[in-house]
């Protein structure tokens, strides 16, 4: 299978790896940038990722059950995909490539940059989620399952209206992404809720530049939650932008934007 | 045809349902009174004790975190009819067992109930409705697979007595199962299942000689998935035979007003409300209903039942209420209908329908109604082949 989408210089296609078949689209030309999306693929049709597939290569896989991406069920977690994303690294020869994780993607890039950070140059998390800093009872992460949609929407945006889709005039193919996306994010993530209890022990082991971007709003994962998060990783660096919940990408692109390259540089 | 007494064990005296955003899952336990809870659960047992000399059997089951459903462990109130009553068959329909995630604990305590009642158990494994996943914490993306991996496991230890023998499944990894007690009925207890519309689960349980149970739907859903456990035995060569069942709300009264009167409480049960959030957590129903919820074409079949009212829901089969003739005529057209069945579970006690009431209306179906349809056959071929035979 092979698709373009030209207007926005995409090339998606299917890769094979040991079984399994993963979507990847690249976008852009430039120095490669791996980029993995959060749960919701916001970012696929945001402007963040046109302006930055001006100066990049844009790799975009899409985890297992995500897109058109294949879910087995031996794959139960963000662990089993950072290994299978660190195969799909060395087979696409990806080497001390800057990389960008979204939310949910950025959990992601740090199960991976644990185990083998020779696949990336430098970090930049985005509202991640991915380790429990509290106790029993704290509520490190508002579990987005269980909150009323429209009380999730107002937790996540600063400005809810952004955040508002219209699926009534989604063609049925894209509804389908959408379904399944949401499936296989609660059969990754659903227990322990948004976490990896092993992860904060072996944050010590990223060892490359590494970026937080935090929305000072974020009402799902707060920006205390995000300092404290950032200082288990040796040097990282925190930066909050303003006006913006869970996204800031979404919410304040242009900040974002020189954030990002500022850093990358 | 064979009927089963059955409540859900409500705790209805809660605030005005308009203040609450729900009443399951998150609805405190503040509204709780113990010396009530304490009438109600001994209220409903005794309520099952009439029901044992009216000649009906039981049938309970389970829910958590939710003022509809007093009974926590099903287990538990099985256990004490196994000792109470001395006639009908005791049905726990059932046990959670994709939310449990022991299948050998419940193997377990099958086998002691069964042994308790001399053999009196049925045994019913469900997947759990979809609030449930709250309270268990379970991934609602693989209740199906669970449930599955749970009752073959189950069905196993109950019938192996040789030699202990591992077992290392997906779900549950046991070094040794050797069951003790193992059950009073040989080779097990009836097993039975219930579904609203995962045809694959019908068939697996056509195919292993399952009873298939469900429940409030109106009856040309009932037919269909009826028709297809039948055709999975008869057409694809499965052994099947285990049965079906169905479960209407049922209110029997002296006159036509008294029935609607008892009935409007009984519906009590459907203005359970749940906030959205909870009723269809992801990857709980396939991936092409949830493209339809988000096109908004799929908000539950209990909300879309609701709205339509008492008379719509009597013309449907999902309550059936009138004088002893009127209901035993409901029972028999909605037998006409679904191509025959063999359990009629009967929901005779909901939501404020007191203990009085509720044993009148008992002991009218034992009566009057019973007598009417316990002749109706075990249910017959209805598709291409077996009409045939």
């Amino acid at each position: 299978m092979h698709t373009s989408d030209t207007a926005l210089g995409k090339n998606t296609s299917l890769v094979r790896l040991y079984g399994l078949e993963l979507e990847v689209e690249r976008r852009g030309r430039g120095q490669p940038l791996l980029v993995l999306y959060g749960e919701e693929a916001l970012e696929l049709d945001a402007p963040v990722l046109v302006e930055l597939a001006k100066k990049y290569e844009l790799i975009i896989p899409s985890p297992p059950g995500f897109g058109a991406s294949e879910r087995p069920d031996w794959i139960e977690s963000p662990d089993d995909i950072a290994y299978i994303y660190l195969d799909l690294a060395q087979s696409l020869g990806l080497h001390a490539v800057p990389t960008i994780g979204f939310s949910f993607g950025g959990w992601l890039a740090l199960e991976m940059a644990t185990k083998d950070a020779s696949f990336c140059a430098k970090l930049v998390l985005v509202d991640p989620y991915g380790v429990k800093i509290g106790g029993p009872t704290d509520r490190d992460i508002v579990d987005p399952w269980n909150i009323h949609p429209t009380k999730a929407a107002g937790l996540k945006w600063f400005e809810p209206e952004k955040g508002k889709r219209d699926f009534g005039a989604m063609p049925e193919h894209e509804l389908t992404i959408v379904a399944r996306n949401n499936e296989s994010f609660a059969r990754f993530c659903w227990d322990p809720c948004l976490h990896n209890p092993k992860l904060m022990r072996r944050l010590h082991r990223v060892r490359v530049p590494t970026l937080f971007v935090w929305g000072e709003h974020d009402g799902i994962v707060s920006p205390d939650y995000g300092k404290a998060f950032s200082r288990k990783i040796p040097q990282a660096k925190f930066a909050i932008v303003g006006q913006a919940g869970h996204y800031p990408h979404l919410e304040q692109p242009t900040e974002f934007l020189t954030l990002v390259q500022d850093f990358l540089v | 045809m064979d009927v089963w007494h059955f409540t859900e064990m409500p705790y209805p005296h809660l605030p005005p349902l308009d203040t609450l955003s729900t009443m399951r899952v998150t609805l405190p336990s503040r509204h709780y009174d113990p010396k009530i809870g304490a009438d109600l659960y001994n209220r409903y047992l005794d309520e099952y004790m009439i029901a044992d000399d009216l000649g009906f059997h039981h049938m309970v089951n389970e829910h958590h975190q939710t003022a509809t459903c007093l009974d926590v462990a099903a287990p538990l109130s099985a256990a004490i009819l196994a000792r109470q009553t001395r006639k009908g068959r005791i049905c726990i329909l059932g046990n959670p067992v994709a939310n449990r995630g022991d299948p050998l604990r419940i193997a377990e305590e099958m086998a002691m109930i069964d042994c308790i009642s001399r053999g009196r158990l049925d045994v019913g494994f469900v997947r759990g409705v979809p609030y449930e996943i709250f309270a268990a914490n379970t991934n609602p993306t693989q209740t199906v697979e669970r449930l599955w991996e749970g009752i073959d496991l189950a069905v196993k230890a109950w019938t192996s007595h040789d030699e202990p023998f591992n077992f290392e499944g997906r779900f549950t990894r046991r070094r040794l199962v050797n069951l003790w007690p193992r059950p009073y009925q040989s080779p097990h207890p009836p097993v039975w299942i219930t579904g609203s519309s995962d045809f694959d689960s019908i068939k697996k349980a056509a195919g292993r000689g399952y009873v298939f149970a469900t429940f409030l739907q109106p009856h040309e859903k009932v037919r269909a998935l009826f028709d297809a456990y039948r055709s999975a035995y008869l057409d694809q060569g499965l052994p099947g035979g285990g049965g079906t069942a169905f479960m209407p709300l049922v209110f029997t009264g002296e006159s036509e007003e008294a029935a609607e009167a008892g009935a409007r409480e009984l519906i009590w049960y459907m203005t359970a409300k749940t906030e959205p959030q909870f009723r269809n957590p992801p990857g709980y129903v396939p991936v092409e209903l949830n493209v339809k919820a988000l096109q908004g074409a799929f908000s539950g079949r209990t909300d879309a039942m609701r709205a339509m009212g008492l008379e719509f829901q009597r013309e449907q089969g999902v309550v059936m209420y009138g004088t002893p003739d009127q209901v035993a005529k409901q029972v028999r057209r909605f037998y006409d209908r679904v191509g025959g069945f063999d359990h009629l579970l009967v929901m005779q006690q909901a939501g404020f329908l007191d203990h009085a009431r509720t044993v009148r209306s008992m002991t009218l179906f034992a009566k009057e109604v019973l007598p009417q349809i316990k002749d109706l056959a075990r249910t017959r071929p209805n598709n291409a082949k077996g009409a045939a035979e």
